[in-house]
């Protein structure tokens, strides 16, 4: 994955308006949180292959960390903290946010296919 | 002396830095071990450190890790096809059926597994709990010995001394080129040790007192 340009993860977002699309969306903090610190939480939620269609999308952010709203007809899905993106065989965006150790701490994940199982 | 060896883990790298040292001494006896790897770790968050892995290619790489480290230890390796954080959501019984067909063809006189509810990792319980439910409804005669390997917080104060405690300290080396074929999971500890021959007398004694010994407790069954 390379650091988000912001302009060119919006026109790939706009592609897919209106359009019926499979996405993953993921947030984790390891499974290992509160074994190696006690006052830790473990916490991470993940949606994969869900189909929905939005009507609106768009990629705000500053500096190096990005968030994303995709607007459907009754609601929203949301993405903060994403950091890096790369569009997964040919068609596929995958972004994602990376701490400084390289580990993903948020995704979102958009496809016209379903992602492999 | 054993006659063929099970090892039932859900992640590929659980294998290496719980059991590499174990494996490679049945090994060196020259009896087979199996490796029956229940997930290929499709949703570790760790991507390689700096990242050369994302989510959708880290199946793959997980995959080729987990045979190059097979190759280290020179085991047989089975993949279960479950995925990574879910095993605890499937149907137990179907799974224990399912590890119950493959000992039933594999025979082994001992399953290494981790002991339910001291594994830390919810993949880790369910399957070491599926692994020993599978090895309870075979034929009593016909039953594996079955090595837990529990290291949650505080697990002796609960369940005492570990019945096998293996100083591996012998196979360290091997153990550690098992451990570094998991290049994508370097963000974690791993990406401490990639250098572990460059590393001080001190630095390299802690790592052989963490990864020297292979604790077991002997399951007993009613």
């Amino acid at each position: 994955m390379k650091p988000i340009q912001i302009e060119l993860v919006q026109q790939w977002l706009d592609k897919f308006t209106n359009q019926t699309v499979y996405i993953h969306v993921e947030t984790t903090n390891g499974a290992y949180a509160s074994h190696l610190d006690e006052k830790a939480y473990n916490v991470g939620a993940y949606v994969r292959n869900v189909q929905i269609t939005y009507n609106q999308a768009k990629i705000v952010g500053e500096g190096n960390a990005y968030r994303i709203g995709l607007k459907t007809s009754n609601g929203w899905i949301y993405a903060e903290g994403l950091t890096d993106w790369t569009i997964h065989e040919g068609s596929k965006i995958l972004l994602a946010g990376h701490d400084r150790e390289g580990r993903l701490m948020v995704a979102l994940q958009i496809s016209e296919t379903p992602f492999d199982y | 002396m054993e006659k063929h060896v099970v090892v039932i883990l859900p992640h590929p790298d659980d294998e290496s830095f719980g059991a590499a040292g174990t494996i490679a001494e049945f090994r060196s006896q020259g009896i087979p071990v199996t490796y029956l790897c229940g997930t290929l770790g499709e949703m570790g968050r760790n991507m390689g450190n700096p990242p050369f892995a994302n989510r959708e290619t880290l199946p793959e790489i997980r995959k080729q890790e987990l045979k190059n480290a097979c190759d280290v230890l020179d085991m047989d390796l089975q993949m279960l096809g479950y995925r990574d954080k879910t095993i605890e959501f499937e149907d137990r019984t179907e799974v224990a059926n399912h590890l119950q067909r493959i000992l039933e063809d594999v025979k082994p006189s001992l399953v290494i597994t981790h002991y339910p509810g001291y594994a830390v990792h919810p993949d880790h319980n369910a399957l070491g709990a599926a692994a020993i439910q599978a090895v309870e409804q075979m034929e009593e005669d016909h039953r594996p010995v079955v090595w837990a390997q529990a290291f949650a917080r505080g697990f002796q104060e609960k369940l005492g001394n570990p019945d096998v405690i293996n100083d591996v300290e012998a196979y360290f080396e091997t153990k550690m080129e098992a451990i570094l074929c998991h290049q994508s999971q370097a963000g974690g500890i791993i990406g401490k040790l990639k250098d572990y021959k460059e590393l001080g007398a001190e630095v390299l004694q802690e790592a052989k007192t963490r990864f020297g010994k292979e604790v077991f407790f002997i399951w007993k069954f009613q």
